[in-house]
């Protein structure tokens, strides 16, 4: 399992409603669906994905993030996920309004940009850097807004969002003590656990 | 039956007639006395009787959906390269249930058929049937085949709604539906294109207000209007284009000359046919209007027209959808203009509303409304997977 994945999946209740913004070929929630018994639906538009999906028997529905959530109910879900594609979305803060629209909990993860490999290959290199977590050249890459664990957070209490919990891990997903004190500059990956204020 | 699709063919099918001694009381409050269905059945039924497939045909479609009638047959039933061995709808894993509706006119009861009141044909005197009526005679057949719980209940365009009126009214009697190119209800526009239809048909001189076969005639021009038009609904404008747009003769720009191939080299200035999709659509009409009984026509598009589940749930929709019990998946096509995608979304986000589960895929296609009945892999592929994954369940409720 990925290890954002590994972490997020300790903060889904047994039974709960979960949407999965995003959800690839949808492993994370066959994973709920059996170890939470959660009622589940995920959101994806690679067809390739869609129809893994399909065979695995998770609902899956065919719509593009960037739209909006316009079709599901405020309060429908008790957790809405969205894993590893905030930095793909044209409006993301918009849709994080929308998460805690439409969810109670949302629960994002993003690869840093503040990572100290990152600012690395800026400082040194003069070049955007490329990475397992960012593996795209920056012409082609689907990541159109790449932001750091300092800017997260701004943007949460701009936007009134609690942060529940905030972790960063590396490739190796150790959240060393050396992490908990310089999350921005040794994490990876961020992962957040956001309600509500 | 051509010798290279027998391995992933049905083979050989022959239709059955079922007949029902009890009444049936219609939408409408006429009541027939009793009727007769015609079916076919592929693939075999499992001991608990949980493989069953009904298929639920569209507009003009019957209960052969698959298989050859003879060795010499060239023609498949309409679903074919989605129903056999191996085939999206499987028939080693499935027994599969296709019927032709009542009012239709391909051997169920309906308007060519005896009035068994009068001893003459029904003609127009046959009673307007709606979805429901379909569905409720549809659940007598089940019980007569012995089958409580369908697998899955499938079916494009018209067939999709009956899709949505099973799960909407028999909750307990199918597992999964599948809804291909349907619509909650018709918009105006649907239903303007269906008064063009009747209004061809009614009006044809060979009409005879529905009497027709007494005459010994049919409104022939009338139906080929009818077909015309909704064959135009069917396709999509990048689909016409594609499809008479190959800029044969030496007169027509090779680059893209928007489907507007010609029959001829040359221009006729006359208003003979001059183009190769005028000639296309004559003989669309006329083929349908000698296979197709033109009070079953009328009869079909009623029944698109009064569509609406929602109308037991002061016009909620998602009320309506609440009832059911089953999984869906839910199928649109990104160039059908018939029933559009944003029709299906409606489907979609009022079975999210009423907290039911859902697939939906919207796939790219130019085929228009046609999409449905065509071998689109993304589609096909997606059904094989959905109804596999549907199988699944079925081994492990055994196991």
């Amino acid at each position: 399992m990925r290890p954002d994945l590994e972490i997020i999946q300790r903060w889904i209740e047994p039974g709960s409603r979960v949407l999965d913004l995003g959800c690839g070929d949808g492993s994370l929630l066959t994973y709920l669906n059996a170890a939470k018994k959660v009622s589940s639906i995920g959101l994806e538009i690679d067809a390739g994905n869609i129809e893994q999906c399909i065979s695995g028997g998770v609902n899956v529905i065919e719509q593009n993030m960037d739209e909006g959530l316009s079709n599901f109910q405020s309060n429908s879900f008790d957790t809405v996920l969205l894993t590893q594609t905030l930095q793909a979305l044209s409006k993301p803060h918009n849709l994080l309004d929308e998460m805690l629209r439409v969810g109670r909990y949302g629960i994002v993860t993003f690869p840093n940009f503040g990572n100290w490999k990152s600012r690395l290959d800026l400082a040194l290199k003069g070049r955007m850097p490329v990475s397992k977590f960012i593996p795209h050249q920056w012409y082609e890459t689907p990541n159109i807004h790449f932001c750091t664990v300092k800017d997260f957070d701004a943007l949460c209490y701009e936007m009134q969002i609690k942060i529940l919990t905030r972790t960063v891990v590396d490739s190796r997903h150790q959240g060393s003590w050396a992490m908990k004190a310089w999350p921005n500059f040794l994490g990876e990956i961020a992962i957040y656990h956001i309600t509500r204020k | 039956m051509p010798e290279e699709l027998k391995t992933d063919s049905v083979g050989l099918v022959s239709p059955k007639c079922i007949h029902f001694d009890e009444a049936l009381t219609l939408r409408s409050g006429k009541t027939l006395s009793g009727f007769d269905l015609m079916i076919e059945t592929y693939g075999e039924l499992n001991q608990d009787r949980s493989n069953a497939i009904l298929i639920c045909h569209a507009l003009s479609g019957d209960h052969h959906a698959a298989g050859f009638y003879s060795e010499s047959d060239t023609k498949p039933g309409w679903w074919d390269h989605c129903i056999g061995p191996g085939k999206a709808i499987d028939t080693n894993l499935f027994f599969i249930v296709a019927l032709n509706n009542l009012g239709g006119c391909a051997g169920s009861t309906g308007p060519t058929s005896l009035n068994p009141e009068t001893g003459k044909i029904y003609g127009p005197d046959f009673p307007v049937v709606t979805v429901r009526d379909w569905v409720k005679s549809q659940v007598m057949l089940s019980d007569h085949l012995g089958i409580e719980e369908w697998a899955a209940v499938v079916g494009g365009s018209l067939g999709g709604m009956q899709v949505l009126r099973w799960a909407i009214s028999f909750p307990e009697r199918l597992r999964h539906a599948v809804c291909i190119a349907a619509a909650p209800k018709l918009s105006a526009q649907n239903i303007a294109f269906n008064e063009v239809a009747r209004h061809s048909i009614i009006n044809d001189p060979n009409f005879y207000n529905g009497h027709y076969l007494e005459a010994n005639t049919y409104p022939k021009l009338g139906l080929m209007l009818a077909r015309m038009v909704g064959h135009i609904t069917y396709l999509s404008d990048s689909a016409m284009r594609e499809k008479f747009g190959r800029a044969n003769t030496n007169f027509e720009s090779s680059t893209s000359n928007f489907g507007r191939d010609m029959r001829s080299g040359k221009l006729s200035f006359g208003f003979n046919v001059d183009f190769q999709v005028e000639s296309y659509l004559h003989y669309q009409g006329e083929r349908f209007s000698e296979n197709f009984d033109a009070n079953t026509y009328l009869l079909m598009t009623k029944a698109l027209d009064y569509f609406d589940p929602s109308v037991d749930f002061d016009g909620d929709f998602s009320a309506a959808l609440k009832q059911a019990n089953c999984k869906f998946l839910i199928i649109s096509f990104s160039t059908d203009w018939r029933f559009p995608p944003e029709r299906s979304r409606e489907i979609v986000t009022d079975l999210l509303k009423a907290g039911k589960e859902v697939s939906y895929l919207e796939v790219e296609a130019d085929q228009g409304h046609d999409a449905f009945l065509l071998p689109i892999p993304r589609y096909v592929n997606a059904l094989k997977a959905y109804l596999k994954r549907a199988h699944t369940e079925i081994v492990e409720r055994e196991t």
